[in-house]
């Protein structure tokens, strides 16, 4: 008798399935050609190296540390820029028989309550004299104070909230330009370029996310018309659609990472939401794309990253190396790491003096000149818009 | 360039720092100046005396009942259906609840495998992710219920040995209960973590077989294809299950040790048979849910994915009345419900804070959820 029933209820789910299903209308995925790479920059021809001159000398096990993700939240973001220090290290390796540098890496899981376990750990270990990373913001603020008691100097590759060179730690340097250069930035695009005159900014609950989020808004003002708050891990958004709908604004600008971006931007594009849809360094990533299936063509993402298409020789090295092309940060990851080796091969064997040797640093790397200020900011950094195009992130045009 | 040097508010011996590289000797270390670690007062170490990394400029809550009205049958669809998804999660914690006293942390994870095992499915089937396939409806349906046969029998399977592995060594020594309860929240880091060594931490490439696409509208709100297809079959799910134990013989046996398991022993029930069946049950039941939930969200496969669904199902349950079906259901369709609600009504931040003060409301006035926790009493 009950199995009589089962079968029965079974059998009008499968049909109404069916009925219901049918009003599904199926479109083939869009595929664009890639158009050409606007105007990435060639390699500068005094741009220092991981190679250096071959004649470094330093003490065995010598080494230096990332911290990052590698496979916590949005690893995607950690792993290219610990690929792009391992690339620093090896060539640097190669090229000076005399000093072997070692990259001992710390996956901080790249939120702030997982990230002081293993940083502590890099240094509690003598031998790391200096220090790539953190890569996110809210995590750089929690490890800050213990890195810098240490001592230990810290170039992050990628950490854009201005307020993390506010503290008077003197061990921390930037290698990019923050959030209070790229915000104006973003800002500005989207009034004079895209002409929108109501923009939504979303937001996820990041520090990294609310800090860009506030520069934006501040830098558009009255068009900032609507804010709208989403949570780390949240997946389904349907309020939040519903909010933008409601707005009905010509542009929305997401502030968070690629991991939110990739569903929200799936579920505005199901939703009928065709607004132009622009995201900031944390969704820049291949991931992004993958993610969103489709959804993601057309998006514009802003990065204080320049593109690395013209630095041939780093590029081709990266793509043998790790198999695919160098993503997000991996350049200002290269280069924050060449500039440690630098100071490790001229004998510096301690702390302090890898830290004054950073302080001191005037040089000129792959992505732009990189010589600090007394709180670790640099001056003149500049701010790319990359748009997608069919499955590929390219390069758009310089917007600060 | 120098950097400016702070003065050194505490410079004592022992504040220096315990680096081996530190220059020896006493004293208060004033060259050179770089060296200057003023941080190492306490105060500086504590990450409130921090610069902000954030400063809040728009009000910290809203309260915009325009938007909630306006969006007020959006908002039910779309939580009934997402709702459903945790309704269907919630009987599995609720099931072994009822059995056991068990809160099965772990099922969260269970949950997950169902997931894999649906991405799994379709990849071995030929999907790729990225573009939506062009097949016939009927190809896609047969699709999308083989996806789900193999999340059921992989997410059933997984929680039986889940039970064998973790829960019936302990049963068999008569541990404390609170060793089930660790025993549990281990189990669930165990498998997460194996999940993510096997396929890493990015979520698996979206593979979409049936995008959604508006059916009809209630009240102008549209209602898809995907929304209808959850909402009714989770609740076909739920009258499956809900006759099964109020009706059937396995039921019996159920609800019976769920009353009272010594006496159920007594009068012959095969206790072990029927907590493993339970089991069974709830992962059969998580494993239609991964279905549900990759066809709504389909970046979802991810190690850590059910992490939050989990807490949120669980909190479903209690809210229903924990060990009582029917509450399951109709506290995942609640929760759903509310925190669109609380979405549009105080803005994203209080989503979260939105479900949890009703749970806190309701366990208020009805300490053992809307329904009352009884399995065992959950009759026809």
């Amino acid at each position: 008798m009950i199995r009589r029933r089962l079968a029965a209820a079974g059998a009008l789910v499968a049909a109404v399935a069916l009925v219901l299903s049918g009003c599904a209308n199926q479109e083939g995925g869009q595929q664009q050609g890639g158009g050409p790479q606007a105007g990435a920059p060639a390699q500068p021809s005094d741009a220092v190296l991981p190679a250096g001159n071959g004649q470094g000398r330093c003490a065995p096990g010598t080494s230096i540390g990332y911290a990052g993700t590698i496979a916590g939240q949005n690893a995607a973001l950690g792993i290219a820029i610990v690929n792009a220090a391992q690339l620093a290290v090896d060539q640097h390796n190669q090229a000076n028989p005399n000093c072997q540098v070692t990259l001992v890496r710390a996956d901080t899981g790249g939120t702030p309550d997982t990230a002081t376990g293993p940083v502590t750990a890099l240094i509690n270990n003598p031998q790391v004299l200096g220090l790539v990373g953190l890569p996110f913001s809210g995590e750089s603020r929690a490890v800050g104070p213990a890195l810098n008691a240490a001592g230990i100097v810290n170039i992050t590759p990628s950490a854009t909230n201005p307020g993390l060179t506010q503290n008077g730690w003197t061990n921390f340097f930037r290698g990019l330009g923050n959030d209070a250069v790229q915000g104006p930035a973003i800002g500005r695009y989207i009034q004079q370029r895209l002409n929108a005159q109501k923009v939504c900014i979303i937001k996820d609950d990041s520090d990294y996310g609310i800090g860009l989020a506030g520069t934006v808004t501040q830098a558009l003002g009255p068009a900032a018309s609507c804010q709208v708050d989403v949570k780390t891990n949240q997946r389904e958004f349907s309020a939040v659609i519903g909010q933008v709908q409601q707005q009905a604004p010509q542009a929305i600008f997401y502030s968070g990472y690629y991991q939110e971006a990739a569903p929200l931007i799936q579920q505005l594009r199901d939703a009928g939401v065709q607004t132009t849809f622009i995201g900031p360094d944390g969704v820049k990533d291949e991931q992004y794309v993958v993610n969103a299936a489709g959804s993601a063509d057309g998006s514009l993402l802003s990065c204080p990253c320049v593109p690395q298409e013209g630095f041939t020789d780093f590029s081709n090295a990266y793509r043998q190396a790790f198999g695919v092309a160098p993503q997000t940060y991996s350049a200002e990851s290269y280069d924050a790491t060449t500039i440690l080796l630098r100071g490790l091969d001229q004998g510096i064997a301690d702390r302090p003096g890898l830290l004054n040797h950073v302080r001191n640093y005037n040089g000129q790397g792959l992505t732009k000149r990189f010589q600090w200020g007394p709180t670790g900011e640099l001056t003149n950094t500049p701010v790319w818009m990359y748009r997608v195009q069919g499955n590929t992130i390219v390069t758009d045009t310089q917007i600060g | 360039m120098t950097a400016a040097v702070p003065a050194l508010p505490h410079c004592r011996p022992t504040d220096r720092p315990r680096t081996p590289s530190y220059p020896p000797g006493g004293g208060c270390p004033t060259s050179p100046p770089e060296r200057v670690i003023s941080v190492l007062d306490l105060a500086a170490l504590d990450p409130g005396a921090l610069a902000p990394l954030v400063v809040h400029a728009e009000p910290w809550i809203n309260f915009d009942v325009g938007l909630l009205v306006d969006r007020f049958w959006a908002n039910t669809i779309n939580g009934l259906a997402y709702g459903s998804v945790y309704a269907l999660i919630a009987l599995g914690y609720t099931l072994v609840y009822g059995v056991l006293q068990l809160i099965n942390f772990a099922h969260s994870e269970i949950f997950v495998i169902g997931v894999f095992g649906v991405y799994l499915t379709f990849v071995a089937l030929g999907f790729e992710p990225g573009a939506i396939p062009n097949l016939p409806l009927a190809a896609i349906i047969l699709d999308l219920v083989l996806a789900g046969l193999v999340a059921m029998a992989v997410a059933g399977l997984a929680a039986i040995g889940l039970e064998r592995v973790a829960y019936r060594p302990l049963r068999r020594r008569n541990a404390p209960r609170l060793a089930f309860l660790i025993t549990a929240i281990g189990a669930s880091f165990v498998i997460q973590q194996v999940i993510r060594i096997w396929r890493g931490s990015n979520p698996e490439g979206t593979i979409r077989l049936l995008p959604p696409s508006p059916a009809f509208t209630i009240f102008g709100a549209p209602v898809t294809n995907l929304q209808i297809v959850i909402i009714l079959a989770s609740i076909a799910m739920f009258v499956v299950t809900d006759r099964f134990v109020n009706g059937s013989r396995l039921g019996r046996g159920i609800r019976a040790v769920a009353q009272d398991p010594a006496t159920a022993t007594l009068m012959g029930v095969n206790r072990e048979r029927v907590i493993t069946i339970t089991f069974l049950v709830g992962g059969v039941l998580a494993g239609v849910a991964a279905l549900f939930y990759l066809m709504t969200i389909p970046q979802g496969a991810v190690y850590n994915g059910g992490f939050l669904l989990g807490i949120k199902a669980f909190t479903a349950a209690v809210l229903g009345g924990i060990g009582n079906l029917r509450g399951a259901l109709l506290g995942g369709l609640i929760l759903g419900v509310a925190e669109n609600y609380g979405q549009s009504l105080f803005g994203g931040d209080w989503r979260d804070v939105v479900a949890f003060v009703l749970l806190v409301l309701v366990l208020m006035f009805r300490p053992t959820g809307i329904l009352g926790e009884s399995l065992a009493r959950a009759r026809a």
